[in-house]
């Protein structure tokens, strides 16, 4: 077979990602492929270049193995530069020799910029490219003390990084009046030039270099046109780059005024023999300076040479990235400047050096841009919104303000192709979906060809409602079993409990499931039964289904023993009572500690004595606190109207209504709830599941709040309600919860998995959308009336009092507790 | 040597609890005393599957079944074996430990998540209403 020949100039980054492209999909069938490269090294990793310094070496950072090429039969000639393209006669020409070619693909990326200074070509001024440049840096480096970088960008900041790690007094030297003028403000290029200050790099802004001439102390003397000087034994330019369009302005194909090679959306050049790719390439007018659109237009190529579709789009410039260890991100028209009537929201904190900025559209409903200094986390969000085109909330503001909680709902077919699922390994949701369509069968497999997910691990939720969410749309059936006793969600579950109305685990298994169950069903069976009907989890059917916790009604400890948590609803407690935990603490040789929860909590009881501690709480007046179940802690108070001069409503009457309702409410996990007197909001009820607030027309409704490991906000879900209909909406919005979410799955990951949002939840609860109303209200009218405690149904049951033996067959206690004292108290050794 | 002792097929039997103390599908918590020193073992009780139920289990044909291995976690240091769930993994009986949630087979105490680490086992049966275990 006649192969026609292809000719690649350049094995940088996106050369290498075409050569790569065009043998995996087997197009060395149709060419014979030739690739000429400049620098003596094979392609590496030039996004990475800086990690040379930090440890790695050529070999790791080169982006494939050394007999890649020739194993794929593609010749590679490196430290071969083309000097020549000959159009006519379809050559290129080195000093090597001319080569004929049938297409020619230019992929030769960009140069760094030296400004004209007249002195810019002395000895030790280098630039910061390439791995030969980064060797001159070190060998220069070696007998210099200081080094300063021409440039304040991107490139410029992470050269001086580099200086600095090489142990030099580094300096920058921006022409603009800030750093990173590109990227971020007057604001964010202040802040920036704090953080990078306080990191021992001096900063010089607003300076042009007028020449550079022997120093006295050091090496060179920069004289500045406002005729200060600075002196140093190194200089690295970093004043942007410039496409290396040389060979083809020579040949004369198309270039752009200010450079780069024009291509249309095919990659084609104004010869069509010709393609040209990456930073030389210019398209609709714009350079892209970064990776990713080159390797897009790598694609296209492959396309454009093996008769495909694929066209180039343009490629969106966001970026997020950690200079010297300082965070910064622009997405979209960050400056505002190129969207006439745009306005803006501002975010500066001076003491964390944070600062953030909005653009928005004229009617504040799109996000247009946005810059962040100081604290990328704020990233994702906010690109899923400028990406996708979502409106925004009614408070943009509240999308950068500290603590507040804008992150979208998004479904995952909402998503553009585009949008990043994994920003460690910089995986899109069309890489996801292309590498299903390649066969990828499930969540592992995806992983494993796209290294989704395996790198901070962050997206691990995201990625999984993508791959289920394309699985299912390609009609595959995806296995949501809640383990592999069950092939169902615990949502079928509870539906299957309910409507045949089964009662016992070992029936549910026996017809819906197979083997003997395990730790993950058995305790979702268990809060389900108890949800439905509330029957008491001691009860011999549904002791083997509970977690030692709820077994034996108590908290166990890392040592084997367990904490008591008596209920104090609503935080209120009776000077008598005090005085009995006290004494019940004293008696056991219990550690006591107050709790988050306004309660206190009993550390270091042994099994075989809980029976009796109860005994005594019971005794007293007090209830299980259910501290160790899945289902209702605590509602936390302020003290409220009825002390507090700045009350409008009794928020202790309020908790202790609420929490003698809900106690004993088994669900998917715990709920914490909490009521404020007014505004201020002592009780912190916006970190709940659900908060109200006392107002002068009533209460405020608050829901999906969370503490702990994941903080979120509460929302706002009803305002002014009086005391009946806080409670009817209480009432169906936790059975609603109980019934519709998935095992362990707090109340905020429920709220930001729901398909509608907060907007969905508010037409099921306050406008009864499904018709769901009266059965939600009627169920938990069951859980309330077969409400009782635990403690007392065990300690009146000799069989149930069997089960806190240490030993069946012997009276002597564990010998292996054993405890020491700290300030005052008992505590494991 | 204890009274009720019994020899069969070498293997010496002695008894240690009442089937009455046992938990069915759950554990329970027993001293034995062994050549080496005292030992405190998990007792696990699978019942056969009750074939009264109106609605037969799939793992019908199974007899009853009891296990016997340390009640020391070898994770957490803590005596609270006896107090995890019992389920299966691929049909195999396993416990899962009450603190950090890694599983043991009963069969023969290999812990699934980190196999170089085990419970002991000892031989249990039930011979009328006692639980026997050979030590
Ligand atoms: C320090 C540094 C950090 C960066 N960080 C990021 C980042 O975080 N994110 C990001 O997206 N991008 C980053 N970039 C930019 C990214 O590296 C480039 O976008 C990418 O390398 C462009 O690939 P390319 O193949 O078009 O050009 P190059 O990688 O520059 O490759 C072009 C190759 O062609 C060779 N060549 C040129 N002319 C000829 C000729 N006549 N004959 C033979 N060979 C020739 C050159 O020697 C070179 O090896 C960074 C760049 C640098 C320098
Ligand atoms: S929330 Fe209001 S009523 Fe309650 S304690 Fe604080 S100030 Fe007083």
């Amino acid at each position: 077979m006649n192969k026609q020949r292809l000719i690649v100039i350049g094995n940088g980054m996106v050369g290498h990602h075409l050569v790569e492209q065009l043998i995996a999909h087997n197009a060395t069938e149709h060419y014979e492929i030739v690739v000429f490269g400049e620098e003596r090294h094979r392609a590496y990793d030039r996004v990475h270049l800086s990690e040379y310094f930090g440890g790695r070496d050529a070999q790791s950072l080169a982006m494939c193995d050394a007999d890649f090429y020739a194993a794929n039969g593609v010749e590679l000639r490196l430290h071969e530069a083309i000097a020549r393209i000959d159009r006519d006669a379809n050559r290129v020409v080195s000093d090597q020799g001319s080569y004929a070619y049938d297409r020619l693909v230019l992929a030769t990326g960009s140069y760094p910029f030296v400004p004209p200074i007249p002195g810019g070509d002395r000895a030790n001024c280098l630039v910061y490219r390439t791995l030969d440049d980064l060797d001159a840096i070190r060998a220069a480096a070696v007998n210099a003390n200081t080094g300063v970088v021409v440039g304040g960008g991107l490139l410029g900041l992470e050269a001086a990084n580099a200086l600095r790690g090489l142990d030099l007094d580094t300096a920058v030297v921006e022409f603009a009046p800030r750093l990173m003028p590109m990227q971020v403000d007057t604001e964010g290029g202040e802040l920036l030039r704090e953080k990078i200050e306080d990191l021992g790099v001096q900063v010089l802004t607003g300076r042009a270099t007028r020449e550079i001439v022997d120093g006295e102390a050091s090496f060179h003397r920069m004289v500045f046109q406002d005729d200060k000087v600075l002196e140093t034994d190194l200089i690295v330019f970093s004043a942007g780059i410039r496409p290396r369009d040389a060979l083809a302005r020579d040949c004369r194909l198309e270039v752009g005024e200010r450079g780069g090679v024009v291509i249309d959306d095919k990659c084609l050049t104004s010869d069509p023999a010709i393609l040209a790719i990456g930073e030389v390439a210019l398209w609709n007018d714009s350079i892209f300076g970064l990776v990713a659109p080159g390797y897009q237009m790598a694609k296209v190529a492959l396309a454009t040479l093996t008769e495909g579709e694929e066209t180039f789009r343009g490629a969106d410039m966001s970026t997020k990235l950690k200079l010297m260890g300082v965070d910064v991100g622009a997405i979209g028209d960050a400056h505002g400047d190129r969207s006439p009537g745009a306005r803006m929201f501002r975010y500066l904190d001076e003491i964390k050096q944070q600062y953030r900025k909005l653009v928005v559209s004229s009617d504040g409903k799109k996000l247009l841009g946005a810059m962040l200094v100081g604290d990328n986390g704020y990233y994702d969000t906010l690109m899923q919104y400028y990406s996708n085109g979502l409106e925004l909330p009614a408070d943009p503001a509240s999308l950068i303000l500290p603590g507040s909680d804008g992150v979208p709902t998004l479904g995952p077919d909402a998503l553009p192709e585009s949008a990043s699922i994994c920003s460690c390994h910089n995986v899109t949701k069309g890489a996801i979906c292309a590498s299903i369509d390649a066969g990828a069968g499930d969540l592992g497999a995806v992983k494993a060809d796209t290294k989704a997910s395996t790198g901070c691990g962050g997206c691990a939720a995201l990625l999984k409602n993508v791959v289920d969410s394309e699985l299912e749309a390609r009609g595959v059936e995806v296995d949501q079993s809640i383990c592999e006793h069950f092939a169902h969600t615990r949502q079928a579950l509870y539906s299957i409990v309910r409507v045949e109305g089964i009662r016992t685990f070992s029936e549910l298994i026996g017809k819906h499931g197979q083997g003997l169950g395990c730790d993950i069903c058995k305790p979702a069976v268990a809060s389900i039964l108890a949800s439905c009907f509330n029957e008491p989890i001691t009860d011999a059917a549904h002791v083997p289904l509970q977690d030692t916790n709820d077994t034996f009604m108590a908290n166990m400890q890392k040592n084997g023993t367990y904490s008591v948590v008596p209920r104090v609803p609503g935080g209120e407690i009776t000077p008598d009572k005090l005085i009995v935990l006290g004494r019940v603490g004293e008696k056991y040789g219990l550690y006591t500690k107050v709790t988050g929860g306004q309660r206190i909590d009993l550390f270091g009881a042994r099994l075989e004595d809980l029976p009796s501690i109860w005994g005594e709480l019971l005794d007293a007046g007090f209830e299980t606190g259910h501290a160790y179940a899945k289902s209702l802690r605590t509602v936390k108070s302020c003290v409220g109207s009825t002390w507090c001069r700045y009350g409008v409503a009794d928020s202790v009457g309020m908790a202790i209504q609420l929490e003698n309702r809900y106690k004993g409410l088994r669900s998917p996990h715990k709920l914490k709830l909490a009521v404020s007197g007014c505004t201020r909001e002592c009780a912190e009820a916006q970190s709940k599941d659900v908060g109200v607030i006392a107002t002068e027309n009533g209460w405020n409704l608050y829901v999906c709040g969370n503490g702990g490991m994941r903080p979120r906000h509460a929302e706002l879900f009803a305002t002014d309600l009086d005391d009946a209909t806080l409670v009817k909406y209480i009432d169906r919005f936790l059975m609603f919860y109980v019934r519709t979410a998935d095992r362990l799955q707090r109340t905020s990951v429920w709220r930001e998995n729901l398909e509608g949002g907060l907007d969905y939840l508010k037409a099921v609860v306050i406008d009864d959308s499904l018709g769901l109303g009266a059965e939600l209200e009627a169920q938990m009218r069951t859980v309330i009336d077969n409400y009782e405690c635990e403690w007392a149904g065990a300690l009146s049951d000799p069989d149930k009092l069997k089960r806190f033996r240490s030993f069946v067959n012997d009276r002597r206690p564990d010998p292996d507790i054993i405890v020491t004292e700290e300030r005052g108290q008992l505590r494991p050794a | 040597m204890n009274a009720a002792t019994a020899i069969d097929n070498d293997v010496t039997w002695q008894p240690l609890c009442r089937t009455a103390d046992l938990v069915a599908h759950s554990g329970v918590a027993a001293w034995l005393e062994t050549a080496d020193g005292p030992a405190q073992v998990a007792l696990f009780f699978l019942p056969a599957a009750d074939r009264s139920a109106s609605t037969p289990s799939k793992l019908d044909d199974r007899p009853h079944e009891i296990y016997a291995v340390d009640n020391h976690d070898p994770f957490s240091g803590a005596n609270v074996i006896a107090r995890g769930i019992v389920g299966d993994i691929g049909g195999e009986p396993v416990i899962a430990s009450p603190l950090y949630k890694q599983h043991f087979r009963l069969g023969d105490g290999r812990c699934v998540e980190k196999p170089e680490v085990g419970l002991r086992c000892w031989p249990v049966k039930l011979d009328g209403d006692r639980v026997m275990i050979a030590a």
